[in-house]
């Protein structure tokens, strides 16, 4: 096993790179800062895989089962005789697995970032940030006690207000970091407030000293489904409590509203936060006290099903409204981490019931890289038109083929097409919760339809529909531009073949994978109307109904025919989807979710207004209140008990 | 006897020794420069800091009526190094103040009166210390002499005291007559839990409200911290507070434990309050002073959630978060106090751009705000953390639920200042400014605090060593 040092070192270094570029790099690396990062990155990455193939491969499974290993632990501080604080660095297959995803993901933003944040005026600052995003991330997902975790959690929060706010003279931007800030701290109560009543409860930090306690009989689990409050057992709450922080970070329904918002920052920051880290934190968070989930509290478990699978439906209807292209895929976003929290859902623990938590880590790997391969190509495109709305693109394909190819491939992964890495983890998805819940089943393959649909929409869109206005010969983008986008192309198609259900399982014991083509007919071919369908509508420019029917050719051929066919389409797609479904979603979201939100903020503010005679400047009304507070005592504490 | 009583008494006699000092001087024929003045007076105060680290022996004087031990010793030396800090930081408001050995003769009187409070075994010792300790603070309130709202504070301080000072004389005198003794050893004893004696801790209890303004016996805060000199408003919100906390934590654990079922209820109860009604008043402010005075408020909403959990834990966590909040709140006042001794701006709005011209000031302010609202890494989050985990030990998910939707409220506020530093443009921040060595050691030293206090966990492990619950 590699030694302690070396795994400590992966998220040190990104660390130390903020350290450099935050004190020193304004003067001695203005230029070189980029390459300083990344280069350390680049370490961080190549450690992070010595230590995955050593974890997987070498020794992770001494005898056919893997365990967790903790390579690093100290103990920080003794809080009570019971409840010591510790610093930890724990491996098993899901932390492993995080680290790959994190730093690899992170070195291909980072040398995107090369080209793309070239000439800003704090490009140090910029690597600084990310440096330290990077690094949070990395700590959060070795932590080994859940008070370590809730620290870097924090960090995650903090360096993410920090980069979505890089542009800090856009007020767009500014307000959008400062929402996503106090939305994700709102759901961190809720976390901390769980973290307690836990750790009250089981008097352990540690997680696998929780997860042993709160798995089988003992009194501290007696102690926690026994007592209750509002009629739910504290155990119930506790673990919704936990999962409450991680709904807010993982953007799931209604803690989501900060994440549309939050596309005003960097593009490239997009890819890494708002696809393949941070906004997974959520699914990380449940999936590392899953036993508990699965074993004590199926109450939880359920209010994490029904929340995944309700958000995953809803962002994809949003997504179909959406002009915006980074915000198309923030919903995106949303409804595929919707599908990794359902499927958790759905799971059970120990043996083949276990698929749904081995399906749901599975899209969240499989996710990253597509995920964040779209991000980056839709930065290439924003680089190149100076816009984020689809009116102004169109006809792309022919000035950025890279772009355009890696985009195609991506949008096939998430669409679920064979033999592409969505592909897998999205039929094992489907398929546990085929084997467990049936609505939700059909919400899952409803929304995969819906996905394929709008994911096309956006790619005939962006490449496709009219001819470009541009005319100058352009280049692509420089070469650093260019490498992420083809190795995280490559990575979208391969990744499905990782032997996933023989690594990550609740239980580290293998469990056979079952690709069955007979189960794959429904999606496939759901996915495959969905495109056909954005490309009907999407491919060509289509003011007038004539062109649009005609870009179709054989199939449809009676003209009345082709005619009214347009208009159901037309009517599905115009009238319902958009004004009756999408319409009224987005409606909801912005007037009612938001409202919510900003009805809290008036109230808070009127209060303050409104009690602030109170505060009149007078001594001998602030003596009356004084005595009037000690005759308010002597009333509730004498006269009333 | 004599050796008892200069060992016990050390830092009493140290700091009564520093007046003696001053006032040689003060009284002297020959006239001293300023600057000589302030160094020697920082000096003594360090020396003063220092001596609190050796020779420090446990046990009692006079029939119990003074007593110290470890964790005394250690909360005077607390208390002596943000004054220490205090007096560094205000070293350029000093500079051009005519009468500097009065303003240190003055905040070491209540220093010392403090001391003998904190010490105290016996009801009518604490009355006198706190008695010392308040009075010369309405004086050097009244030390930016030609500003009305200075004298308005001292007055308003002076005013609010005595008012809280003879509800607090009631309550003693009921103790009295209910117990017939002063002392606390046998109050402890001889407490029934009547009706009387139930008024008589209400009493007391407003009285300590006051003093570390508990709404609703806050009203007098927000005047006073605007219109006293800042340097005098640090002392206020840290240093008397936190001398208040330090005799609270134990008078309710173990003179008044018979009462734990009531006072724990009423801690509740003006826990709720004071965080709510800080934090709204807070939103509002847009003078820095009255921000942080108010956001003071609330912050010791979070200290009672801790004393309510009533074990080890919860009164070592509350000292351990004293120790916090003293580098915190020194360091966001500390810089609020320099641009307004030096410009005289005080408000939000004058803080736009301010990363920009002054980039030092601008990261020890958002480092102490941090810390304030309590994020991670600073220490801010780690002594909330544990006041929450203090008050959860209790089973009280309630109050901690309260608690931990203030602390977002809270960042509301403290995030708004700390974007109008970085992120606000402003076409005439405040200009570059000219900072002494020793206000920018000061306040180095704070920022560096805020991030090692929290980190280096043996601090929390000595103080819960030396700490005591039930």
């Amino acid at each position: 096993m590699p030694t302690p040092a070396y795994i400590a070192l992966i998220p040190l270094l990104p660390l130390a790179g903020f350290f450099i570029l935050g004190l020193f790099g304004r003067k001695y690396f203005k230029a070189s800062s980029g390459i300083v990062a990344t280069g350390l990155l680049l370490i961080s990455t190549v450690l992070s895989l010595y230590v995955g193939y050593h974890y997987f491969f070498v020794d992770g499974k001494p005898d056919g089962v893997y365990q967790p290993i903790v390579a690093l632990e100290y103990t920080w501080l003794q809080f009570s005789p019971k409840v010591s604080i510790d610093m930890s660095i724990v491996l098993d297959p899901i932390s492993v697995m995080m680290i790959i995803v994190v730093s690899f993901v992170s070195l291909m933003v980072h040398i995107f970032s090369l080209g793309y944040m070239k000439g800003e005026e704090r490009f140090a600052v910029y690597y600084a940030f990310l440096s330290l995003f990077t690094f949070s991330m990395l700590g959060l997902v070795l932590s080994g006690n859940i008070f370590q975790i809730y620290i870097f959690w924090e960090l995650v929060g903090v360096s993410s207000y920090l980069l979505i706010g890089y542009y800090f003279n856009k007020p767009a931007a500014v307000a959008a970091s400062k929402k996503a800030f106090i939305v994700t701290r709102l759901a961190d109560i809720g976390f901390l407030i769980g973290i307690l009543i836990l750790a009250f409860h089981a008097e352990t930090l540690d997680f696998s000293t929780l997860i042993g306690k709160l798995t089988s009989p003992s009194p501290e689990l007696t102690s926690l489904t026994t007592t209750s409050f509002m009629g739910i057992s504290f155990l119930t709450w506790g673990l919704t409590l936990v999962f409450m922080g991680g709904a807010g970070k993982s953007a799931m329904f209604p803690l989501h509203i900060w994440l549309p918002d939050a596309m005003e920052g960097p593009t490239p920051v997009s890819a890494l936060i708002h696809a393949a880290t941070m906004v997974v934190a959520g699914v990380y968070l449940v999936a590392r006290i899953f036993p508990i989930f699965a074993i004590s509290g199926p109450a939880a478990l359920e209010v994490v099903m029904y929340t995944g699978a309700f958000s995953s439906l809803l962002a994809a209807i949003i997504a179909c409204t959406q002009t915006d292209i980074k915000r198309v895929l923030a919903y995106s976003t949303m409804s595929q981490i919707g599908y990794m929290m359902f499927a958790l859902g759905v799971s059970g623990y120990g043996g083949e019931n276990g698929l749904g938590y081995t399906a749901s880590m599975f899209h969240l790997f499989t996710h990253a890289f597509f995920k964040s391969l779209l991000f980056l190509c839709a930065g290439a495109v924003i680089h190149l038109v100076h816009s984020n709305e689809m009116k102004d693109m169109g006809g792309l394909r022919k000035f950025m083929p890279i772009t355009h190819v890696s985009f195609l491939i991506a949008c096939l992964a998430i669409a679920g097409i064979p033999p592409f890495s969505g592909f897998f983890s999205k039929e094992e998805i489907l398929l546990a919760a085929y084997q467990s819940s049936m609505p939700v089943y059909i919400v899952g393959l409803f929304t995969s339809g819906l996905t394929a649909f709008y994911m096309f929409r956006l790619y005939f869109s962006i490449f496709w529909n009219k001819e470009s206005q541009l005319h100058q010969p352009y280049n692509e983008g420089t070469l650093s531009m260019k490498i992420p986008l083809i190795v995280l192309a490559i990575a979208t198609v391969s990744t499905g073949f990782v032997p996933f259900s023989t690594l990550v399982t609740p239980d580290g014991k293998a469990i056979e994978s079952h690709v069955d083509i007979v189960f794959s007919i429904a999606p496939v071919s759901l996915a495959l109307a969905g495109i056909l369908f954005a490309a009907f509508l999407y491919k060509k420019e289509n003011q007038k109904p004539v062109k649009i029917a005609s870009s179709l050719g054989g199939l449809y051929h009676a003209v009345h025919k082709k005619f009214y066919i347009d208009e159901i389409y037309l009517f599905i797609t115009k009238k319902i989807i958009f004004n009756l479904i999408g319409r009224p979603a987005a409606w909801v979201d912005r007037n009612i979710v938001d409202g919510l939100m900003n009805l809290l903020a008036t109230f808070t503010g009127r209060t303050a207004e409104l009690i602030k005679g109170i505060q009149s400047g007078k001594i001998q009304n602030y003596t009356l209140y004084f005595f009037g507070g000690v005759v308010g005592l002597v009333f509730i504490f004498i006269y009333l008990w | 006897m004599w050796n008892d009583i200069l060992a016990l008494l050390k830092q009493e006699l140290i700091v009564t020794f520093i007046i003696l000092i001053l006032l040689t001087i003060k009284v002297g024929a020959t006239e001293w420069k300023t600057d000589n003045i302030l160094k020697l007076a920082n000096l003594l105060l360090l020396i003063n800091f220092m001596a609190g680290f050796v020779m420090n022996s446990e046990g009692t004087l006079f029939n119990d009526m003074f007593h110290t031990d470890r964790l005394i010793t250690l909360e005077k030396n607390m208390l002596s190094l943000a004054t220490l800090i205090i007096s560094l930081q205000s070293y350029d408001w000093l500079k051009t103040h005519k009468h500097i050995l009065e303003f240190y003769v003055l905040m070491l009187s209540t220093l010392l009166g403090m001391f003998f409070m904190i010490s105290s075994g016996n009801l009518l010792i604490f009355y006198l210390g706190l008695e010392l300790s308040t009075i010369p603070l309405a004086a050097i309130a009244n030390f930016d002499l030609g500003k009305r709202q200075s004298s308005e504070a001292a007055f308003k301080l002076i005013i609010s005291s005595a008012f809280s000072s003879g509800l607090l004389l009631f309550g003693i005198s009921l103790v009295y007559g209910t117990t017939g003794s002063l002392s606390f050893e046998i109050i402890r004893q001889q407490l029934d839990g009547s009706s009387l004696q139930l008024y008589a801790f209400i009493l007391l209890l407003s009285g300590f409200a006051f003093k570390i303004s508990v709404v609703p016996f806050h009203l007098w805060t927000a005047d006073v911290y605007e219109g006293a000199p800042v340097a005098v408003t640090s002392y206020l919100s840290v240093v008397s507070k936190g001398a208040i906390f330090f005799v609270f934590v134990p008078v309710l654990y173990t003179v008044f434990k018979s009462l734990a079922a009531h006072w724990y209820l009423m801690l509740f109860l003006l826990s709720i309050l004071t965080m709510l009604i800080g934090n709204l008043f807070a939103i509002r402010q847009n003078n820095l002073k009255r921000l942080l005075a108010f956001s003071s408020i609330s912050q010791v909403g979070f200290i009672l959630v801790g004393i309510s959990g009533s074990s080890t834990a919860g009164s070592a966590s509350v000292i351990y978060f004293i120790l916090i909040y003293i580098f915190s709140n020194l360091g966001a006042f500390g810089v609020v106090s320099l641009i307004s001794a030096l410009t005289g701006k005080e408000t939000i709005e004058d803080y736009k751009g301010l990363y920009s011209t002054n980039p030092l000031l601008s990261w020890v302010l958002t480092i102490s705000l941090f810390s304030l609202a309590g994020i991670p890494p600073t220490a801010g989050f780690f002594g909330k953390f544990f006041l929450l985990m203090a008050g959860a030990g209790h089973g009280n998910y309630e109050l901690v639920i309260i608690a931990a939707l203030n602390m977002v409220i809270a960042l509301y506020y403290y995030l708004r200042v700390v974007k109008a530093i970085f992120m606000d443009s402003n076409e005439h921040p405040i200009e570059k400014l000219k900072i002494s060595i020793l206000p920018k050691l000061a306040m180095l030293a704070c920022a560096g605090a805020i991030i090692i206090t929290g980190f280096a966990g043996w601090i929390y492990d000595h103080i819960s060593s030396l700490s005591t619950g039930f």
